[in-house]
């Protein structure tokens, strides 16, 4: 075998092997996604942005168990609880550090009443310190705002729980 | 001496030579700016990518956004900095990268009714040597910014630099060098004119060896991908202009860039044939020579970009190894056939 390496080194065939490779890929369809304009499709599991949700009476679901605070591995949740007049336990404040928060999901997976929950929406931002700190407020509204898309993803897992 | 007879021998040469310079650099500097955007494509598309796409109609525009972005951004000097050196490094860059090509002819001798006109700023009868020359000179401004930088990244790249670039001038000198005794000539437009006919008179082909030891030499001279270790921007961040920004850093870019057209419009002139149309038939002959010298230049520059693409990058040893253990000999082999084939009747081959 001593002919044909001699062949493969000075006329470069290993290297031609390799440009030809590239070369046709020249000419293959592109796979690229032209984000802003074009998007991937997204998973109803996809997790996002935090939203508090509310029962259809408007009444919000969170108890303040505290079970997401706990099992926040990158502590990002931050929870205080009061009795309210009608005698139920709710937060008074519900914060989740967006710059510390992982994205893992075990708030939602811990949730016994199904109050915080990922949404679908990642295209989020903060222009000063502390705008990704998210209050109780802000995470209500967002559970509003996105209600019919939460539960239509929750629907479409719920086979699979 | 009369303010006429003063503009005449004074003035009107220099602005005649001035005109020359910016009708070769300006056109160059085009080149160089698109040539950035072509390869992003290039190299996109062979990525499964479409690259650049959103300045302008088809990303067309990216170059002037990108020289607009550098222009305004500040240039930065380091603390620990030696200023001086530091400011003329990217000089001392770019200015060879221009200088070689006022010896670079782009057409045949044209016969006008005012006389002779070569397309060429100087032609000089040593115009090769020049080039070698004045190209050698390149390697100051590498070595100089590593060192002005005072940081560790940029001296380690710009020794890498440093001892690429004089490994590889020696191989590629060489290569040259199986030319000059081909053509016996050092003038580029005569080593053009020797190989007048169709692409199997030109040189690639009795000196196939020194022509792809010439091409892959002259990617190594470039500091270009395979060969990129002076910038390893994995290892060593970016080389010898780590700590350049704004427009100093741009100085880099545009030589690297003006180099890779230099190397490829000479290899197409030395071995490629020149402005000689491949086949000396009739639709082939009307296309003008200044055109075919540009397609192949083009051809040689898609290689450079075709190569990024494809390989990745040399090890230092393996970088040294190849081009003194590989090449050199190789050279050195191939120009003892050239000059005892031209001591037999197998001379016309080599011409």
């Amino acid at each position: 075998m001593a002919a044909p390496r001699i062949f493969q080194t000075w006329l470069l065939t290993e290297l031609w092997r390799g440009l030809m490779l590239t070369g046709r890929h020249l000419f293959k369809r592109k796979i690229t996604v032209q984000y802003p304009d074009e998007y991937t499709p997204m998973s109803p599991r996809f997790r996002g942005l935090h939203a508090l949700r509310r029962y259809p009476n408007g009444e919000e679901r969170c108890i303040a168990c505290k079970l997401c605070e706990a099992v926040c591995p990158a502590l990002a949740i931050t929870i205080e609880s009061e009795e309210r007049d009608d005698g139920t336990r709710r937060t008074t404040r519900y914060e989740i550090d967006l710059t510390k928060c992982i994205y893992c999901g075990l708030c939602e997976e811990s949730c016994p009443v199904d109050s915080i929950v990922e949404t679908h929406i990642f295209e989020f931002h903060g222009e000063e310190r502390g705008d990704l700190i998210y209050g109780k407020e802000k995470l209500l509204a967002i559970g509003d705002r996105y209600e019919a898309e939460i539960a239509e993803a929750r629907r479409q897992d719920a086979p699979y729980r | 001496m009369t303010w006429a007879s003063w503009s005449f021998t004074y003035v009107l040469p220099v602005a005649w030579i001035l005109l020359q310079i910016v009708a070769v650099v300006a056109p160059l500097m085009l080149a160089v700016a698109y040539l950035t955007v072509v390869e992003r494509k290039v190299i996109g598309h062979m990525q499964m990518r479409i690259g650049p796409n959103r300045v302008g109609p088809g990303g067309w525009l990216q170059p002037i956004a990108d020289g607009l972005k550098l222009l305004f951004k500040e240039s930065i000097f380091p603390a620990q900095a030696n200023k001086g050196v530091y400011i003329i490094a990217p000089l001392l860059s770019i200015g060879p990268a221009l200088l070689a090509w006022a010896v670079i002819p782009f057409g045949p001798t044209y016969q006008t009714p005012y006389g002779e006109v070569t397309p060429v700023i100087a032609d000089i009868n040593v115009s090769l040597l020049f080039f070698l020359a004045v190209t050698s000179v390149g390697i100051y401004g590498v070595i100089m910014a590593g060192w002005a930088a005072n940081s560790k990244y940029s001296i380690l790249g710009s020794m890498r630099a440093g001892a690429q670039m004089i490994s590889y001038e020696i191989a590629m000198g060489f290569a040259l060098i199986g030319v000059i005794m081909a053509a016996n000539s050092l003038n580029i437009s005569e080593i053009v004119e020797a190989q007048a006919g169709g692409f199997w008179q030109w040189y690639w082909l009795p000196l196939l060896p020194l022509f792809v030891i010439y091409f892959i030499s002259g990617v190594a001279e470039t500091n270009r991908l395979p060969f990129d270790v002076a910038e390893g921007e994995s290892e060593i961040v970016a080389g010898f202009h780590v700590e350049y920004a704004g427009m100093t850093f741009a100085l880099f870019f545009l030589a690297e860039y003006a180099n890779m057209i230099l190397i490829s419009i000479l290899t197409a002139l030395l071995f490629l044939g020149g402005w000689y149309s491949p086949f000396p038939v009739v639709p082939f002959t009307w296309i003008p020579g200044p055109v075919w010298l540009l397609l192949k230049t083009a051809l040689f520059l898609f290689f450079f970009l075709w190569l990024r693409a494809t390989f990745p990058r040399f090890r230092y040893d393996q970088i040294m190894r190849l081009g003194w253990k590989v090449f050199i000999p190789v050279t050195l082999v191939w120009i003892a056939v050239v000059g005892v084939a031209n001591l037999t009747p197998l001379r016309p081959l080599f011409h």
